[in-house]
């Protein structure tokens, strides 16, 4: 049997998440007005970096096995940040970026060290953390506002030689800098293999918990990229409960349409990726039908309903009832 | 190791038999809660006051009801999600059927706990016979409830009013003195401590909790369970939603918003594993007591909800760390 099988298997996951978000993308785009111009593909990429950064934060903890509910607070909480300390002069600007992502990577670290030494479980630890957070970016935003740096805000959410949206570029140096070198460390593969089979790892001497303590960190780190973009692309900061809560829960949707494992092990962050941009072509899909607005959460819990429950054709392979019950 | 494990046996002997028996995540459960009290009655004395403690307790009803659902699923180890719209969708299509003719009053609060029931029927589907991950089949059951009642209340402007008969079993009072919303949450209390303990169901619920297949090879019908356990959290969530529509008179959008997180934290925070198959209805209890409890000092004490945000979690998390850890598995 050639290699190219088992990579093949591998990459099942992410390939399917590419097919559902290439589809919806051409349904999309064939619909469209005006078709694929640098104006729309550079809206439709503005808006699913967002999803994006969030649904790769969600990918490196699920991947342990774990899950992380605070990921749409960690990006409202470095949101508000971002509008505070992302301003003036190039050099202020570029040490509060620094300082925004560390916040984000301390996040990420307190669940990390509550769920691994605190052995905590990942929904409850992450739920009263994401309160914790939220609480700090009320402090910091109690009514929307602030400012950011716009020449930067502009260059990142324009348009690189006038047609690649920048985003993009900067989603593309997210994957290349923090996943790939993470995915292919020592400390990646303990966090997949902690999250395959916790026992088994632990029993090759794999340092399981490091791994875990990584991923939960760069999580972190991931959200608040995504904080810094949504900053860029409001000028502002808010504090909104909503929105923090239904990033995290689209977060989980993306990865699991992106073909991540929930049960851990399995699965990667390009995917979820794509799992993000097909989950916010769903709500662009909904425009260019000319839907009535009213309709559109209704179409788009329907559009999630029929895509989860796709996976379940494999059920039908199943020769033995009890692989049911994993 | 062995030092300790001795230490802990011996104080056990020592106390009470009915204290030896009680679960300690429990018991510590009902100790914060008096520490509560004594805490805020330092700040002062009308936290002791019965008025005080009847009207927590009232408000506590509906988080109680909606946590006693969620409770089921998670001693199966799952998990759902879909609480907050499956809550608006039985409080407003309660308050929708109550408009209904001269049948209407009378169908209001069934018909509310019916559709409940059936958003928990397609959660409990998706979980046992699709075999999908139950917190992404909530997660999407969530968004459809949510389309659905935005597409309900955006079309034409509905009856949002909660009927008499809801306003009295929220507010009413059958006993003098005592709400009946405390009532109901007792009636199902007793219901839900006669399902975990005296029921073939709820052994199965507990069985399916530790191991799925042990269970299946012992002849449970696990994927039936698995759904009635789902679809009594989403009549239990519709219920609860009903009951908040007569507190606060109206069904509203985004009503059942703020019940998830204190629903699971309170099942959590009263001992009940959320791997599944480990857990007392009386912790949960305790769990919805402190939880309400909590929230209300802290906003009697006027702290901003920032500030409040950021107690109710830290005060979650040191808890947790208290009693609700995992035992270490090496």
């Amino acid at each position: 049997m050639s290699e190219w099988r088992y990579w093949l298997n591998e990459q099942r996951g992410t390939l399917m998440g590419l097919a559902i978000f290439l589809l919806m993308f051409a349904v999309y785009i064939a619909n469209h007005p005006a078709g694929l111009t640098a104006n729309v593909a550079q809206t439709a990429a503005n808006k699913g970096v967002l999803f994006a950064f969030v649904a790769m934060a969600q990918t490196l903890v699920v991947i342990t096995a774990g899950i992380d509910l605070s990921v749409g607070m960690i990006f409202i909480l470095t949101n508000c940040l971002a509008s505070w300390i992302v301003v003036g002069e190039p050099l202020p600007t570029a040490l509060g970026v620094v300082a925004v992502l560390m916040a984000g990577m301390v996040c990420g670290a307190i669940n990390g060290l509550l769920v691994i030494y605190g052995r905590l479980q990942p929904i409850v630890a992450t739920i009263a953390t994401g309160a914790v957070y939220f609480g700090l970016a009320l402090l910091l935003r109690p009514f929307p506002g602030g400012s950011v740096n716009e020449d930067l805000a502009d260059a990142l959410t324009g348009r690189l030689f006038g047609v690649i949206p920048s985003s993009l570029v900067a989603l593309a140096a997210a994957v290349l800098l923090v996943w790939l070198p993470f995915r292919r460390s020592r400390l990646g593969r303990a966090a997949y293999a902690a999250g395959s089979s916790e026992q088994a790892a632990f029993m090759s001497g794999v340092p399981i918990r490091r791994g875990k303590f990584a991923a939960y960190t760069l999580a972190g780190l991931l959200a608040a990229m995504g904080g810094l973009f949504l900053t860029f692309f409001t000028y502002t900061g808010e504090a909104a409960y909503a929105s923090g809560s239904g990033y995290t829960l689209w977060s989980i949707a993306a990865v699991v349409l992106g073909g991540v494992s929930l049960y851990g092990g399995r699965g990667s962050a390009v995917g979820a990726i794509f799992g993000a941009f097909a989950a916010r072509t769903t709500g662009d899909m909904l425009f260019v039908f000319d839907v009535d607005p009213l309709w559109q959460p209704l179409l788009q819990g329907v559009v999630l309903m029929i895509a989860v429950s796709i996976g379940s054709i494999a059920l039908l392979r199943v020769r033995n009832r009890l692989d049911w019950f994993q | 190791m062995s030092d300790t494990s001795e230490n802990r046996i011996s104080i056990r002997t020592r106390l009470p038999a009915f204290l030896r028996r009680a679960d300690p995540a429990v018991l510590t459960a009902f100790g914060c809660i008096l520490l509560l009290l004594f805490m805020s009655s330092l700040y002062s004395s009308n936290f002791l006051s019965l008025n005080y403690l009847l009207q927590q307790l009232k408000v506590a009803s509906f988080l109680g009801v909606v946590a006693a659902g969620i409770m089921v699923v998670i001693l199966l180890g799952h998990i759902d999600l879909s609480v907050p719209w499956v809550m608006t969708t039985g409080a407003m299509m309660a308050c929708a059927a109550a408009s209904f003719g001269g049948m209407g009053p009378v169908i209001a609060i069934p018909f509310g706990i019916l559709c409940g029931a059936a958003f928990g029927l397609l959660n409990g589907f998706g979980v046992a016979y699709l075999r999908i991950p139950s917190m992404i089949v909530t997660l999407a059951t969530n968004v459809v409830a949510q389309g659905l009642m935005v597409v309900y209340t955006g079309g034409f402007s509905p009856q949002d009013s909660a009927p008499p008969a809801v306003r009295w079993l929220a507010t009413g009072f059958v006993i003098p003195g005592l709400p009946n919303a405390i009532l109901v949450w007792i009636a199902i209390s007793a219901v839900m401590v006669f399902l975990f303990t005296r029921t073939s169901f709820g052994r199965a619920v507990y069985g399916i909790g530790n191991s799925e297949r042990a269970a299946y090879l012992s002849g449970v019908d696990t994927r039936r369970v698995v759904m009635i356990a789902f679809a009594i959290s989403g009549a239990l969530s519709a219920f609860g939603g009903v009951l908040l529509a007569g507190y606060s008179s109206k069904a509203a959008q985004a009503m059942g918003d703020a019940y998830l997180l204190p629903a699971i934290a309170a099942v959590v925070l009263g001992g009940t594993s959320i791997l599944g198959g480990r857990g007392s209805y009386l912790g949960t209890v305790a769990g919805v007591i402190l939880i309400t409890l909590l929230q209300s000092i802290l906003s009697v004490m006027q702290m901003p909800e920032a500030g409040r945000q950021i107690v109710y979690g830290v005060v979650i998390i040191v808890m947790l760390l208290l009693y609700g850890r995992t035992p270490p598995n090496r």
